[in-house]
């Protein structure tokens, strides 16, 4: 077996049985990431002498008997993670050189229990998109592709595409992401791997560059549920240095993998049947509710009322919150600055902000910019603050009828370069399935669950209740069991 | 009768509401651990959180929500158990974050009112609208190079509390007695130092002007006066400025406007179509501020006298005059060193000697109330060395100056030159007994009814002894010598 095919949980075993080192570990993953990031680019960074250092270290922790959970575990980080003297872009020009002198609270407790970091992993900028297209460091390549065209440049989705494409290329054993709007789950989906945006709060946002404070959520990605659950539990936590993380204690995910969803509700949402969803979509998700019944679910119609109207909603409150975010990256104390020798302070801001911004996230920050804006906050912020609210109470009287719900995770399995990716409104779509669980704070696991008949990986989503990523985690393991996913991506290492 | 300001046309009235910035008395800033120590070099009291890097997140410090409570509190105002920071949205080069972290919809502090003391005797109450905690910027110093502009971001993200009046003040006076008596009141409570100088305070100063029995016409609001003094100034120099574009046929417009010191006129800053569209909204990352009622009944329990009631205590305890009561406690300082001389004396001499000799002292050397140049254990002592006679009234003075000049307790100046009084009896009756010898004609002149002599007795025997007989004592022997 090739060391990068491992799961987490079997590399853990492997390092505990002795049978492969850290470092051995870690350099047949960087091997893996010098013969596939030219292609892939699923890394804007790759720190590969950092990581074989660290593999070092962490086989001498090992031997001293001090092994953390994730001891030797290679993990690629997603470039919008602040990690310390390696320099931090956010998929931006305008970051561009930025090396903070902090480190994350998630990559700070990664390390903690001892996994190793090979690079830094490719976004759409500022995680503003499907696609990882507007990246400021080039596109992402999907390692997989179809079958009738096989030319076609997929894209991995986004905005943590370099995360999930480094996951399923096998070029990391797992990655971290952030959730917004989708950026775990759509990506997870178009790469044939699992990732999880748990409970808002969960994870500590400290040193994450923020897009959209209230919906912006790390989570992780992996090839297996299990995988995604060990993850998680070391980036989850309360952080006293983030306001809006949770003050309760992490459950031990890995092991809900393994509850029964014998006599579980399992919530349908009417709403989710969309106007021209492909049928191979609908199909996935019948048979997901059917591997679910035969496991011993019980299937329960309901509705969210107000779903129609997240995808609108959300484009309000992220745009508005990324307005003002992203307000600090002015040329003056980091990062790009784009004056000339006569500039007075509003050109340096013209200027830095015109040569560092990408078109997407300039078109956020102006929409943003106006929705805030006096004469129209009560219309479009203040009104999208209400439907949030709204959908919010749809889910909480969903609780009472459900424990989780499944839906599809994407409306399409992977798309091209160029196939609707220069239509601003045709990328939202994308987030259709997903966004609701971010506006109402909710935990959404992304499982593969079978393949479209391009042969390119579709994904189920389920859903869960506020800080219950375990019932997730257990109906997410169910299907996983169920679906037997076992296709693989042309492009991968080891292949 | 109240006062306005004639014009061309007739009287016309002013119409005065503050809005006054003051630096929360705390160790660290609102949302970060970074200190907040005044004239540190610059940028050295930084987190990234105060210089806007990214990822960067703010906490609230309880401290300056404690401070602000016990603010609301000392203004008997309303303390609102759920409030909510926004952000206000604008881009300078001494904002790091693109905005600043304030409360706009929901403070922490609603209505509530303070009474201040006018020249007059008279009081007036002021309603205050509010007071909301917010997020200071940093300082733009445009003056350090010839074409670049330097920032220090140490202020960057301390808190502020901005206090809100009503528009209660009719005049320049009424907007000084409001400053003072809201810097009075910040400092009794210790939650902000009131210091004008250093910035710790700042007054932005809303004016406007009406005719009797009008409603409200438009108003100016002159930004960052910086000085009770300039304040008043201020209120005055728009004021006339204001009903000069009036009564010429013009039309005020509402504009910012800043006040020249040196020429005692206010300029135009920016005008109501240049202003900021700040883009207010609730701050995502900082969660609504909640807390309990108990929690504000334990700050409540533990607040200091406050003015008024420490007025008024001197008033009924120690027997002051209502205005000696209000000099005395206009500084909590002066306050402290007060009762220090008073406890278990004469309160009223020591009233008096705090505020006549003391203050001269004071205004002479350049001192202050808080480094006075008499402590209040020797001021004390001195007032003990004249009741047990040992100094009488003239010769504590002459003591108190040598105090002044070097230091010394007031025993030891005493010991040292011999200044104790004479009140043996028969001393004085011997220097008496000279004095009569030597103006036989003068005794015999008053015998012969000219009562007016007695004074020059008295002056020959003080003289004779050198200024330390004991007053009363020598009145008491001359008369009985000369009856």
């Amino acid at each position: 077996m090739h060391p990068t095919d491992f799961t987490i949980a079997g590399a853990v075993a492997a390092l505990e049985e002795g049978i492969i080192s850290a470092e051995e570990l870690t350099r047949a993953h960087v091997a893996a990431i010098e013969a596939l990031n030219p292609k892939v680019n699923a890394l804007i960074t790759v720190t590969a002498e950092q990581a074989v250092e660290a593999a070092k270290a962490s086989d001498a922790r090992r031997a001293r008997g001090e092994a953390g959970p994730l001891e030797g575990i290679p993990l690629a980080i997603k470039d919008l993670f602040c990690t310390e003297g390696v320099q931090t872009t956010a998929g931006s020009k305008i970051l561009e050189g930025f090396i903070p002198p902090y480190e994350s609270t998630v990559t700070t407790q990664l390390k903690r229990d001892g996994a190793v970091f090979l690079g830094k992993a490719n976004l759409d900028e500022f995680a503003m998109g499907s696609s990882n297209l507007t990246s400021a460091y080039g596109g992402v390549l999907n390692p997989w592709s179809r079958r009738n065209d096989p030319e076609a440049r997929l894209v991995p989705g986004g905005s943590s595409g370099g995360s999930a494409a480094a996951v399923a290329a096998r070029m990391v054993l797992g990655a971290t992401g952030t959730d917004t709007g989708g950026s775990i789950r759509q990506p997870a989906a178009f790469c044939g791997i699992a990732g999880i945006k748990p409970t808002y709060g969960r994870c500590s946002r400290f040193g994450i560059v923020a897009y959209a404070s209230s919906l912006d959520q790390a989570g992780p990605f992996a090839r297996t549920v299990e995988d995604c659950a060990i993850l998680l539990r070391s980036m989850a936590g309360f952080d006293p240095k983030d306001s809006t993380s949770a003050d309760r204690p992490v459950p031990d995910f890995a092991a809900a993998c393994g509850r029964s969803v014998k006599g579980l509700r399992i919530g349908v949402p009417r709403e989710y049947h969309i106007d021209g969803m492909p049928a191979e979509i609908e199909k996935l998700w019948r048979q997901g509710l059917d591997w679910l019944r035969e496991a011993g679910a019980e299937i329960v119609d309901i509705s969210l009322p107000h779903a129609g109207y997240a995808l609108p909603t959300y484009y309000i409150v992220a745009p508005a919150e990324a307005s003002s975010n992203l307000a600090r990256y002015d040329g003056v104390r980091f990062g790009l600055r784009a004056a000339e020798k006569d500039s007075d302070l509003r050109d340096l801001y013209e200027r830095t902000r015109a040569a560092g911004f990408g078109p997407e996230v300039r078109r956020r920050i102006m929409i943003g910019t106006y929705v805030l804006s006096a004469g129209y906050y009560d219309a479009y912020y203040l009104k999208a603050q209400k439907v949030r609210a709204l959908i919010a109470r749809d889910f909480r009287e969903a609780w009472s009828k459900v424990d989780a719900i499944l839906a599809p995770a994407t409306p399409s399995a992977a798309f091209a370069e160029g196939e609707g990716s220069d239509d601003p409104v045709q990328m939202y779509l994308n987030d259709v399935f997903t966004v609701t669980a971010n506006l109402a704070g909710l935990p959404g696991l992304s499982v593969p669950a079978g393949l479209d008949p391009q042969g390119l990986p579709l994904g189920l989503q389920v859903l869960g209740r506020p800080f219950d990523e375990e019932t997730v985690f257990a109906v997410g393991a169910a299907i996983e069991r169920a679906a037997d996913f076992k296709a693989l991506p042309g492009m991968r290492a080891g292949a | 009768m109240s006062y306005t300001i004639e014009g061309e046309t007739g009287a016309w009235e002013l119409v005065i509401g503050l809005e006054v910035h003051a630096q929360v008395v705390s160790n660290a800033k609102l949302f970060s651990g970074a200190a907040t120590e005044f004239g540190a070099e610059p940028n050295s009291q930084v987190s990234f959180i105060d210089a806007g890097f990214p990822g960067m997140l703010p906490v609230i410090n309880r401290e300056c929500v404690a401070q602000a409570v016990r603010t609301g509190l000392g203004l008997n105002a309303q303390v609102n158990l759920w409030s909510r920071f926004d952000r206000k949205n604008y881009f300078y080069a001494d904002l790091p974050q693109g905005y600043q972290i304030s409360q706009f919809a929901h403070p922490i502090i609603g209505t509530g009112q303070i009474d201040i003391e006018l020249q007059d005797g008279s009081t007036k109450t002021i309603g205050i609208t509010r007071l909301h905690l917010e997020q200071d910027a940093g300082k733009s110093l445009h003056d350090q190079h010839p074409t670049k502009s330097f920032i220090d971001l140490n202020r960057s993200g301390v808190a502020l509390m901005e206090i809100v009046s009503e528009p209660d003040m009719r005049s320049p006076e009424e907007a000084g007695a409001y400053l003072t008596k809201l810097r009075q009141i910040l400092r009794y409570l210790g939650t902000c130092d009131g210091n004008m100088e250093e910035g710790s305070m700042r007054a932005d100063v809303n004016v406007s002007v009406r005719k009797a029995g009008e409603g409200y016409r438009t108003r100016c609001e002159v930004k960052n006066v910086n000085s009770i003094r300039f304040v008043m100034q201020a209120v005055e120099a728009e004021a006339r400025r204001q009903i000069e574009v009036w009564e010429s046929g013009g039309t005020v417009e509402q504009e910012t406007r800043l006040f020249d010191t040196g020429r005692g006129i206010t300029r135009s800053m920016r005008s109501k179509e240049d202003a900021h569209d700040y883009r207010y909204f609730p701050d995502p990352d900082l969660p609504p501020l909640v807390f309990e009622q108990s929690w504000v009944d334990a700050l409540k329990a533990a607040l200091p006298e406050l003015p008024d009631q420490r007025r008024a205590r001197y008033v009924a305890d120690y027997g002051v005059t209502p205005y000696d009561a209000h000099v005395l406690t206009l500084e909590k300082e002066t306050a402290a060193y007060y009762e220090a001389v008073a406890k278990g004396r004469d309160a009223k001499q020591a009233a008096n000697w705090v505020m006549g000799d003391l203050f001269a002292a004071i205004n002479r050397t350049k001192t202050s109330i808080a480094e006075p140049p008499v402590s209040a254990a020797d001021l004390g002592a001195l007032l003990d060395l004249m009741a047990d006679n040992t100094l009488s009234g003239k010769l504590a003075k002459e003591v108190f100056e040598v105090m002044v000049e070097t230091g010394r307790a007031p025993g030891l100046i005493v010991e040292e030159r011999g200044l104790r009084q004479v009140t043996d009896t028969g001393a004085i009756e011997a220097v008496i007994d000279g004095v009569l010898a030597a103006n036989a004609d003068k005794v015999a002149e008053y015998k012969s009814g000219k009562d007016k002599l007695f004074g020059f007795f008295v002056g020959q025997t003080m003289k004779a002894m050198q200024g330390k007989g004991n007053p009363a004592l020598v009145n008491d022997v001359l008369k009985k010598k000369l009856a």
